[in-house]
């Protein structure tokens, strides 16, 4: 019985953590840049719905809607004007660029909001949904179904669209794709803000499950982290199969170990995966 | 060499003399440049002359600040406690270097990086050795004023930066240095031509790990108390970088050049803007690495030539 519940949560959790992840997933695969940012994008994210909710009355589901394309002119505009110029530089250097920029972001929310952690509470809540043995907070499981869904439009949009065929042809031989008449640097901008708009909706999401605050970017950046090499890197279905299995078994992790071990637990996974399959459990080798 | 070894010598009879301005601030101040000093160099082993984008100086300082503390705790004397830290951090730095030295790129970065959110969350949970997230207090020295407290642990850690830039210079100047530099280059070419990549890498990886091993013990005995969050702050491993590469890292006094600079900057900035200080540090960095990126890409060019190595 409990392991069904535990099962159940693990995968609530894994399905937002799949979200947090499919955008910092493809800036990484396509740019070759780790965008520390991410976290931050997140939590501004968690920010506009909670503002929204208690200063405008508007449904954190719905502030999704407003909080994407916010994020997305934001990380295209960072991009455009920043990273693009780094783009061809050593790791070294677009990774601390990046960590410079989050310093900036995180501080500039720290002043704007302090590091008091807010939580969003609905009122009137949704209530619990019970299947057999498990209960759960409807919140969540739309949070869930949200996340996942919002995972699986971007890998439609990369896979259908247009410009999404243009992201994968880039990634896969830039050298190629310029040749074929892609701009390139557009498609850097576009898949950069792409990135920061899944961080933007996962923001309002987990804002429905958990406190928000300043302090919690760094969190969810390790989250995003172990995910990429768990699932391998800048591919949506890796993330998504990255994410489920990082839920799972932070889930179960909690349980055996206590929860004051779930961090370290999933950051040692992270290692083992390095040394043992760095190219992720789904990933091909030559995208590092 | 031995013109570089004649100017540090000097500069160093020069930095002893501090204390005798005498006053606390500047004491305090001094400690810690040359505090920085250690870890910028440190960095400066694998980073610079490697190019092995490590953040793991934050994993070092802490492993190392908690070995000497808690040795201290259980009774040993501060000095051997600090050798501890340093051997701690060193045999870490081996174990850790044979692991992750694997691993190229944005993997061998972010394996660092998360090394130090282990060792803090491992020794957040240790209390009963560690105290946890309460802190751990030492030991005061038994020293009688203030100030002769002070004096003391400027020289510890004048100590400390002289070891670590005896060991740089020595390291620039041998088959070690060279073989680091030829990996920065061309890592596969190295292998082929016949350095032994994995052992130059780990004794890199392990010289940029054992003084700031022993720096961290020395800022524990010197701040008297230390906690999680504030000895394994992964600032520390960026602060090192940006001193790098402020430095511009062109001679081996770069890393220490650097580190005085970006004290300073620190200083100025944490005087007039504390409530955006981490900002304006986020600032600074993004223009450095926008606008100043050789200062690390110049490094191997303006180091002694090939003809001249053993």
């Amino acid at each position: 019985m409990l392991t069904l519940q535990i099962l159940a949560n693990g995968l609530v959790l894994g399905g937002l953590y799949a979200c947090i992840a499919a955008g910092f997933s493809l800036v990484w695969g396509v740019l070759n840049v780790i965008n520390i940012l991410h976290g931050s994008f997140i939590v501004l994210g968690g920010y506009l719905a909670f503002f929204g909710y208690v200063k405008l009355g508007i449904h954190p589901f719905a502030s999704i809607l407003i909080a994407t394309p916010l994020l997305f002119a934001l990380g295209y505009a960072i991009q455009r004007a920043l990273i693009n110029r780094m783009i061809a530089a050593p790791v070294l250097l677009t990774l601390t660029l990046t960590f410079g920029l989050d310093l900036m972001l995180s501080n500039a929310m720290l002043a704007a909001f302090t590091a008091d952690f807010r939580k969003l509470i609905l009122e009137p809540p949704l209530g619990v949904a019970t299947l057999g043995p498990v209960v759960m907070p409807v919140d969540r499981l739309v949070a869930m179904i949200l996340a996942l869904g919002l995972t699986g439009l971007l890998y439609l949009v990369l896979s259908r669209s247009r410009i999404g065929r243009a992201v994968v042809a880039v990634r896969m031989d830039r050298e190629a794709a310029a040749l074929m008449g892609v701009n390139v640097k557009s498609v850097y901008a576009v898949t950069f803000g792409l990135g920061a708009l899944m961080a933007g909706a996962s923001g309002p999401l987990l804002a429905m499950i958990f406190p928000i605050s300043p302090l919690t970017g760094p969190v969810y950046l390790g989250k995003a982290f172990v995910i990429c090499v768990l699932g391998g890197l800048g591919s949506v279905p890796g993330a998504m199969i990255g994410g489920l299995a990082l839920g799972i078994v932070e889930s179960f992790g909690t349980l055996w170990f206590g929860p004051e071990h779930a961090t370290t637990l999933s950051f040692v996974l992270l290692i083992a995966i390095l040394l043992l399959r760095p190219e992720g459990l789904l990933g091909r080798k030559g995208y590092a | 060499m031995k013109r570089d070894a004649l100017v540090a010598a000097a500069l160093c009879a020069l930095v002893a003399l501090v204390p005798l301005a005498g006053e606390a601030y500047w004491l305090r101040l001094g400690t810690t440049m040359l505090m920085y000093g250690v870890i910028a160099m440190s960095w400066n082993f694998i980073g610079g002359m490697a190019g092995y984008p490590s953040f793991a100086v934050a994993a070092f300082f802490g492993l190392g600040a908690y070995t000497g503390a808690v040795a201290q705790k259980l009774g040993l004397p501060m000095g051997l406690a600090w050798c501890l830290a340093g051997l701690a951090a060193l045999a870490f730095a081996a174990a850790l270097g044979i692991a992750l030295l694997r691993l190229r790129g944005h993997y061998f970065a972010i394996a660092s990086l998360v090394v130090a959110e282990v060792l803090r969350e491992l020794v957040n949970s240790a209390t009963d050795l560690t105290g946890g997230g309460m802190g751990l207090n030492l030991p005061l020295p038994a020293m009688r004023s203030v100030q002769a407290q002070a004096i003391f642990f400027y020289y510890a850690m004048l100590g400390v930066a002289a070891l670590t830039f005896a060991a740089m210079l020595a390291t620039v100047h041998s088959r070690l240095g060279f073989g680091l530099r030829c990996i920065q280059q061309n890592e596969s070419a190295a292998d082929m031509l016949g350095v032994n990549t994995t052992y130059y890498k780990v004794a890199a990886f392990m010289l940029s790990g054992v003084f700031v091993g022993m720096a961290g013990a020395v800022y524990a005995s010197w701040v008297h108390y230390i906690e999680p969050p504030d000895v394994f702050d992964v600032l520390y491993s960026v602060k090192a970088i940006v001193m790098v590469l402020l430095g511009g890292a062109g001679s081996v006094f770069g890393p220490l050049f650097g580190a005085a600079l970006f004290l300073s900057l620190e200083e100025l900035v944490w005087r007039r803007f504390l409530e955006v200080h981490t900002g304006v540090l986020g600032l600074l960095i993004v223009l450095l690495v926008m606008f100043l990126p050789k200062g690390l890409l110049s490094f191997s060019r303006r180091l002694p030539r090939a003809s001249k190595q053993p």
